[in-house]
């Protein structure tokens, strides 16, 4: 009986394609305890997004699927559940809130009936009490004239409020877990302050633990109790927030973070850079993959680094060059 | 070398929409301002009139001294090698059928520069020039990332040696690690070539890195503008010190202390009557507001602000 809410154990994920099996997670693990917030930070192809949609089963089928690990939540194993557990979980256990809220929602579909449909899945309401209920939740994410606005559809909302929307649908059912995807990245920088302001407080009501994926070190500064930092499939590095901050140790880390332009930057300076990009997912070599992005050649690239945990929360990808 | 704007207004059919409306910008020879604001609030329309991609249906654009406002397409277009834009999406603005060489080449051919051996060797120069190798120029775009891509968008505008490029967002769809290495380039660029920028963007922080000079735009217009420096250390206007404010700072150890403010970016279809940001914020002094003329107003050097009695606090902390 572990005390974790969310354990994921050496996760394996990918997808079948022409060219045979691409893995986008390659053996990743880590905890979510009650009540935390947890960033998961990347760039594109990391593997972050499918990690999120793994927990969940919302890999796209056929092709995509969980090829290895385990995925606890709260002592049930998730991993190959049977489609009635997983219904279950989703909207129950683990609300949701994706990227793009125009993709995510239904467009043809007014936004009241998107709402109630978690809560008639899951809860025995009858159609009117679950109206109310999406009233007070709309109201609750601070969406003004709340019972006019059950009747819109999702275009005729602005994109602050459609995310709000969208996390009306996740909280509705209060689940044990949160998972973000990017929430605030389709948004203008006045609009996510108040998104990141009313996930932060919807958090500390409700007791939910967070699991939220960004490219944005800013938004992982302010919202994030823990940080793992995801490269090529694979985690590299993982601490508590003002560790990673203060001392990172992975030379990916260390390079994100000081790549990025900041207010406090003198203008003009000139930016330290990553060279490079990172590779593409068919060739990624079975050895440090930030090493290949280097172009670093030798025996890094074909013996996997170990991943090692040091104490005090910290994890790293022990690369003897890139640590 | 001056390129002051005086933009204007674009009016739909059933109505009108204030896209932008009454905007003064100078950029100088060597320069770069950068144009920072919200969806909606006029930055790319402006771009997009200050090369002509957009006929500005009000005041005038000066370059070098010469007024482009009312000329025709075909008079334009010898003057167009000297200014030159470059798109957010490198997906979208680069044809995907033709080549890296052809893209590049395509405003040689069409300026009618050189003959065809000295386009091919022009090439091979821009592609040196922006980090690409030169075997980039017999693939397509498509075989590229994002980083590159948007490195091919850049030597197609440098093609004509242009003296001044319209940015107009070139680093948004780029991941963070690689948007360091096309912010560089493009300083370097600046350096080598003299080259001015208007840079566009909603990113404060990756505006204030590569600027000489910010204007803030909300809803058509601008409503601060001042050195990069002295934007960020003493912002007067309402609005500048909220977007300020909202950036989440990548640092855990800095106390947060976000004025967030409510309501949403608002729409340029009937915006309400004087300061538009008070009205959103629902100002004291917002009335005061209606009745009195917008203008900017210098308050220091080289620092101006919108004069609105609603927004701005004189008093510098």
């Amino acid at each position: 009986m572990s005390s974790s809410l969310l354990e994921i154990e050496n996760l394996e994920s990918g997808f079948d394609t022409e060219r045979g099996l691409v893995k986008a997670v390659d053996g990743i693990s880590f905890e979510l305890e009650k009540g935390r917030t947890l960033g998961i930070v990347g760039e594109s192809g990391c593997g972050k997004t499918v990690t999120a949609m793994s927990i969940i089963d919302l890999l796209p089928k056929p092709a995509g699927r969980v090829r290895g690990g385990s995925i606890r939540l709260m002592d049930r194993e998730l991993r190959d559940a049977e489609p009635e557990v997983m219904y279950d979980v989703r909207g129950n256990d683990v609300g949701v809130i994706f990227q793009e809220p125009m993709a995510a929602l239904n467009p043809v579909q007014r936004v009241g009936p998107q709402i109630i449909e978690s809560l008639l899945l899951h809860r025995d309401l009858t159609k009117t009490e679950a109206l109310r209920k999406a009233v007070e939740l709309l109201d609750a994410v601070g969406i003004p004239a709340p019972d006019m606005r059950i009747s819109d559809y999702p275009h005729q909302l602005s994109g602050g409020m459609r995310q709000r929307v969208m996390i009306a649908i996740a909280l509705c059912c209060n689940p044990d877990l949160l998972i973000a995807d990017e929430p605030t990245t389709a948004l203008d920088v006045t609009v996510q302050a108040q998104i990141l302001d009313l996930m932060s407080e919807m958090q500390k009501e409700r007791g939910m633990a967070t699991l939220l994926i960004t490219h944005d070190l800013g938004v992982i500064a302010e919202q994030c109790d823990e940080v793992v930092v995801m490269y090529a499939g694979r985690i590299v590095e993982r601490a508590p927030v003002k560790e990673l901050f203060a001392e990172p140790k992975h030379a990916y880390t260390k390079g994100l973070l000081s790549s990025i332009p900041r207010l406090s930057n003198k203008h003009k300076s000139e930016l330290r850079t990553i060279p490079g990009q990172v590779a593409s997912i068919q060739d990624f070599v079975s050895g440090c993959r930030f090493c290949q992005r280097m172009g670093r050649e030798g025996e890094s690239l074909t013996e996997r680094p170990a991943y090692e945990e040091l104490g005090g929360g910290r994890f790293l990808e022990t690369c003897p060059e890139c640590t | 070398m001056h390129f002051p704007v005086r933009g204007g207004v674009l009016y739909r059919q059933t109505g009108s929409v204030k896209a932008v409306d009454g905007v003064d910008l100078v950029i100088r020879k060597g320069e770069t301002l950068g144009l920072v604001g919200e969806s909606g609030c006029g930055k790319s329309t402006l771009g997009k009139c200050i090369v002509r991609l957009l006929d500005p249906t009000d005041g005038r654009v000066v370059f070098k001294g010469t007024d482009l406002t009312r000329m025709s397409q075909s008079a334009l277009r010898p003057i167009r090698q000297d200014f030159q834009m470059v798109f957010q999406d490198p997906a979208e603005s680069l044809d995907a059928r033709m080549s890296v060489g052809e893209l590049i080449s395509e405003p040689l051919v069409i300026q009618r520069i050189g003959t065809r051996a000295d386009r091919v060797r022009r090439v091979e120069e821009l592609l040196d020039l922006v980090g690409l190798p030169k075997t980039a120029a017999q693939k397509f775009s498509f075989e590229f990332s994002g980083g590159q891509r948007q490195r091919i968008g850049i030597a197609r505008a440098l093609a004509v040696n242009p003296d001044l490029l319209v940015l107009d967002e070139p680093v948004s769809a780029l991941d963070v690690s690689v948007q360091s290495q096309v912010l560089n380039l493009l300083m370097d660029l600046q350096n080598e070539l003299g080259l001015s920028y208007l840079f566009i963007a909603h990113d404060l922080a990756v505006v204030k890195h590569v600027s000489d000079v910010i204007a803030v735009m909300y809803l058509g217009k601008i409503v601060e503008i001042a050195p990069a420096e002295e934007l960020y250390a003493n912002p007067l206007h309402a609005y500048t010190k909220a977007l300020i404010s909202a950036i989440p700072v990548p640092d855990p150890s800095v106390p947060r202390k976000r004025v967030v403010i409510p309501g949403e970016v608002p729409s340029p279809i009937d915006p309400p009557p004087g300061c538009a940001f008070g009205h959103r914020i629902n100002a004291e002094n917002y009335q005061a507001s209606i009745d009195i003329p917008l203008e900017l107003k210098e308050v220091a050097d080289g620092h101006w602000v919108l004069n609105c009695p609603c927004c701005v606090n004189e008093q510098r902390e």
